[in-house]
């Protein structure tokens, strides 16, 4: 059975023009045109034909940008606003974390908060009297209950508004990036309350930027892109198809950014090397004429993903026959900590002869570097260290991973346990 | 329509919850607190009882002594009227975030407004029973018990007024300072200062269009007048327009409900 179904949902919101907001009653009525200004003129559709079921009893999550009609999805489930077009069903109780306290009023106490709120929520003020300790009790808000809510910290204002909306006992629980918003214990607090109704037999639908949570707790996700559900089922599928897209998207924003290294005029060698900005360098005996990042399929990326292969291209012209001579690359993250600098003189090779056009190629078998973006230095340089042609941090690109370790190192890693200890969720 | 109608049954609870809010957050952190409720009106009276009884001694006939009574009688139910819906114009757009983030009927805020109105005017009442004691006045008669009925009209006409007002504002912002303009001319086009009697006959035809000017006699027959009443039919008139505005108003308010989530 299906707690809520989705059914090519549309929704149309006005936007306002230059025009619409000048236009007042009185304009409208002296140029006649009342009716047709209620009717929306510029339009937005935040959602173009969306279609899904959440099953009664499962978590479902859903992800997307930022704009993608994530939220407008939340308001029309919760009965907020009604769908252009199309058709939401809910079945059962539903509690909606949109805003937390958004009802309270900031002069009377938390207590009377309480009770218009629960109201508001569907709740009779008998089931609230009988919820009333529990409630109080999870806020941990004893000590300030019967003062006004204008006292309180924003803290306390959105545990007691979590607090209320929870024990609303719904049995569809919609959230909207509540978690983002509390500190740590107040965050564990919600994934703990999560837990216990999911426990219960409970539907929730997820909207969250917290990939990892979708990953973790939900049954079946889905990606909102534009509109429009882009994937929908397993949440690691949907999750890493969502992943790659933004991958892409950050991809081709790097391309288009960040790789001139043609115009670049031979510049003044910098004094301290490792203190140098991006630029390039050299006496130009050899010149790099073409740097490219190869992810594992052999083709042109920025973004790649950690523990995958790596290559990285040169092209390479020296306008005369060089005996004397090194290739390097070096790994900078945006600390600007050096994470990986080689070259072929210190991995053991010695040079034989360079002369013409030649492509050298780097192969990094494992890219095990944390998440987050780098800078990548390329040269040509004598191996004593005089440079031909050096490429300080002119080319950047991306890792990512799904797990979010710290530092810079990211080994190939797996946790094995034995005795007492259980932990579920670790690959 | 009338779904939407009985979901509001259900919220009563709320409703009366919301009303209680509004009175004690109200005077919340004043001094004076809840009893500004009767200040208010006897301040008022004040005002206008100094006007007319030292500023213009002689412009109101002598059978309307004691002239502050006569006042009262008016003004308490037209403070309650026009507060109403000067209120409900902006109701929805500072509950703004209660329509956008929580599914709950957005009428229950013109609804509590006006309600809380009839609070204070409910707590004004006092105030005219000790005038009334203290003059010894003998208006107030058996006709006493149409006074209920009077103000279920008046709630009536002022709801309907209200759920048009508040829907409406939210799409034209206008409509409040227009309100404001526009009450102060209607009181002055209800015989609340002056009795119907006084006004020309030519005048006296617009002020019969105007509903409240039905009511205001009403409440001072009832009260202030000696003798029987006798103009219930015109009661019974405005009641059944009363019922009209109300259905209309809360028609429209239905119309706009969805829109008023994307516009506040």
């Amino acid at each position: 059975m299906n707690a809520i179904e989705v059914r090519d949902v549309h929704k149309i919101y006005r936007r306002y023009g230059r025009r619409k907001q000048f236009a007042t009653l009185k304009s409208a009525l002296l140029s006649g045109s009342l009716l047709r200004d209620l009717r929306p003129d510029e339009t937005f559709e935040a959602l173009r034909g969306v279609t899904f079921d959440v099953p009664a009893g499962s978590t479902f999550g859903i992800v997307g940008r930022n704009g993608s009609g994530k939220s407008t999805m939340l308001k029309l489930i919760a009965g907020i606003g009604k769908p252009t077009a199309g058709a939401v069903r809910v079945d059962g109780r539903v509690s909606a974390l949109i805003e937390l306290g958004a009802g309270f009023h900031p002069e009377i106490s938390g207590r009377e908060n309480v009770y218009i709120n629960g109201m508001m929520l569907g709740l009779t003020r008998r089931e609230i009297a009988r919820r009333f300790d529990d409630i109080v009790a999870y806020a941990e808000l004893e000590a300030f209950i019967d003062a006004p809510v204008k006292t309180y910290s924003s803290g306390m204002y959105m545990r007691l508004g979590f607090a209320v909306a929870v024990n609303v006992d719904p049995d569809v629980l919609l959230v909207d990036e509540v978690l983002a918003v509390g500190d740590e214990a107040f965050t564990h607090k919600c994934l703990d309350t999560f837990a216990e109704f999911k426990r219960r037999g409970k539907t929730i639908l997820l909207v969250t930027h917290a990939l990892e949570l979708v990953h973790r707790f939900c049954d079946q996700a889905l990606w909102l892109n534009e509109g429009t559900a882009r994937a929908q089922g397993d949440p690691k599928r949907v999750v890493d198809a969502y992943l790659l897209d933004v991958a892409a998207g950050e991809n081709r924003q790097l391309s288009s950014s960040a790789s001139p290294p043609e115009p670049q005029p031979p510049g003044p060698e910098p004094a301290d090397m490792f203190k140098a900005d991006e630029g390039r360098w050299g006496s130009r005996e050899a010149e790099i004429i073409e740097v490219a990042l190869l992810g594992p399929d052999g083709k042109p990326t920025h973004v790649l993903q950690s523990g995958e292969r790596m290559e990285i291209a040169l092209r390479v012209r020296a306008s005369q026959p060089l005996s004397d001579f090194a290739f390097g690359i070096g790994v900078f993250n945006v600390d600007g900590i050096c994470c990986c600098g080689t070259n072929t003189h210190i991995d053991g090779g010695s040079p034989g002869e360079l002369f013409g056009e030649s492509e050298v190629r780097l192969i990094i078998h494992s890219l095990d570097l944390v998440e987050g973006t780098y800078k990548l230095d390329v040269a040509v340089h004598r191996t004593g260290g005089a440079p031909y042609d050096y490429h300080r941090q002119l080319y950047t690109f991306r890792v990512s991973a799904r797990t979010k370790e710290v530092g810079v190192y990211r080994p190939r890693h797996s946790w094995q346990f034995s005795g007492g200890v259980r932990i579920e969720g670790l690959e | 329509m009338f779904t939407h109608l009985r979901q509001l049954l259900r919220y009563r609870a709320l409703v009366q919850s919301l009303v209680a809010r509004e009175l004690t957050a109200r005077y919340r952190g004043s001094i004076l607190g809840f009893f500004w409720s009767f200040v208010n009106p006897l301040l008022l009276l004040l005002i206008y009882t100094f006007v007319f009884t030292v500023v213009l001694p002689g412009a109101h006939p002598p059978e309307l002594e004691p002239f502050a009574l006569f006042l009262f009688c008016g003004i308490l139910p037209w403070t309650w009227f026009s507060s109403s819906l000067l209120e409900s114009a902006s109701v929805l757009i500072t509950g703004g975030n209660l329509i956008k983030k929580v599914l709950f009927p957005a009428e229950v805020l013109p609804v509590v407004t006006v309600l809380a109105g009839l609070a204070h005017f409910c707590l004004g009442l006092p105030i005219l029973a000790v005038f009334l004691i203290y003059y010894r006045h003998g208006g107030v008669g058996l006709d006493l018990l149409w006074f209920p009925a009077i103000v279920a009209v008046q709630l009536l006409l002022t709801m309907g007024l209200a759920l048009l007002v508040s829907a409406l504002t939210v799409h034209f912002r206008d409509i409040r300072d227009l309100l404001q303009n526009l009450l102060t001319l209607w009181f002055f086009a209800t015989p609340i200062i002056y009795p119907l009697s006084q006004a020309p006959p030519t005048v006296r035809r617009l002020l019969n269009l105007n509903p409240f000017t039905h009511l205001a006699v009403a409440y001072q027959d009832v009260l202030f007048r000696p003798g029987p009443f006798t103009n219930w039919p015109r009661l019974v008139a405005v009641g059944a327009a009363s019922v009209l505005v109300f259905l209309v108003g809360y028609f429209v308010f239905d119309r706009l409900r969805d829109t008023l989530a994307e516009e506040v």
